[in-house]
């Protein structure tokens, strides 16, 4: 009788495992599949600037940016001075060209990085799962309209951390990736990795397109 | 008053540094025109001493929030292969040689790069085949 009755409780843990995890894979399904975007006068926006190159490149698209696309938030590593120095003069920049400019917020946030150069892939593992840890509670903070990321490894916490937010139903959330302009033959691993997970993925290179036909190519636009 | 301009971006490329101020690549500069080298060194260990002389002056600096001006003043640019130090570069209509960094992940920065070489954009090289990338210099 006791063994019918552990087997029973087995089974029914079982099942509701089984009824959970069918429904984490059509929640993400479904928010992958949305594309229903109303149009809005106001999009708020989260840019993950990574350090170096990325923010430098981001920076740069971002240079023709409308009003109409804040406030502004970026994120970068905690160890990233730089960055902040750049964005700051680019918004200050950006501010003094155009006085309508001057009203409109921009916010800077750190998040552990995820990987610094050269680390090795398995502690990689450790610290991109704490960054995950962190990363939640700011996208969940902020609620961005629209997370827009170039490929360094700080961008994939964040970009999961942002669908999450749509699969329990708080907030869909338009992922934008521009892959680097580096990247002319292959894709980086963020590139490979939200490829999946995104609803724009745009190239910069012919070739790119060519392997990956869902992909966006609008030439250089960096 | 020729310059030429060494940049590594926000990154340590000692090696790059290391060459372009040994001595003998120094006399080979001032050999070819140069009066003025300016090293950007990022992050690097290698801080070569500054000095100046009659004719020929040696900077050297870590970062400056924009290089705009010193792309600007150059002759010629010898940068990592960083997009950003590129596009900034060839956006200035400079001749321009890109040094890869053998010693970072994968080298993606080959395939930029290699791109930008097929269409006749600038000429890349290591840093061990840097001093026989003489047409560019």
């Amino acid at each position: 009788m006791r063994r019918f009755s552990a087997l029973m409780c087995v089974l029914i843990l079982a099942a509701a495992a089984g009824a959970v995890a069918a429904f984490l894979i059509l929640r993400i399904w479904v928010v992958l599949r949305s594309r229903d975007f109303m149009p809005r006068e106001s999009l708020s926006i989260l840019v993950v600037a990574g350090s170096g190159g990325h923010t430098t490149e981001i920076l740069r698209l971002l240079g023709s940016l409308s009003n109409a696309y804040s406030p502004r938030h970026y994120v970068i590593a905690d160890t990233d001075e730089m960055s902040a120095n750049k964005i700051n003069s680019f918004e200050l920049d950006r501010a003094d060209r155009d006085p309508s400019n001057m009203y409109t917020k921009y916010y800077i946030h750190r998040i552990p990085r995820s990987r610094e150069v050269r680390q090795s892939w398995p502690s990689t593992v450790f610290t991109t799962l704490h960054s995950m840890w962190l990363s939640f509670p700011l996208i969940h903070q902020v609620k961005p309209d629209l997370v827009l990321c170039n490929g360094p490894g700080t961008c994939v916490p964040i970009c999961v951390s942002a669908l999450l937010l749509g699969i329990l139903g708080i907030k869909k959330v338009i992922i934008v990736y521009v892959e680097s302009v580096c990247r002319v033959e292959t894709l980086s691993l963020s590139g490979k990795i939200l490829f999946h997970l995104s609803d724009y993925f745009i190239v910069q290179w012919p070739a790119l397109k060519e392997k990956y036909p869902k992909s966006v190519y609008l030439g250089r636009i960096v | 008053m020729k310059c030429m301009f060494v940049t590594v971006g926000t990154t340590s490329f000692d090696d790059l540094i290391a060459c372009v101020s040994a001595p003998d690549s120094l006399q080979k500069i001032e050999s070819l025109g140069y009066n003025r080298l300016i090293l950007q060194i990022g992050r690097g260990t290698v801080v070569p001493e500054t000095f100046s002389t009659e004719s020929f002056t040696l900077d050297v600096y870590r970062y400056k929030d924009s290089l705009k001006e010193d792309i600007r003043k150059a002759d010629l640019v010898i940068s990592h292969a960083g997009a950003g130090s590129c596009l900034e570069a060839l956006e200035k209509g400079k001749p321009l040689v890109v040094v890869i960094n053998e010693k970072l992940m994968n080298s993606h920065q080959l395939e930029l790069a290699k791109q930008l070489h097929k269409e006749s954009h600038l000429f890349y090289c290591t840093c061990s085949t840097l001093r026989h990338c003489t047409p560019a210099w």
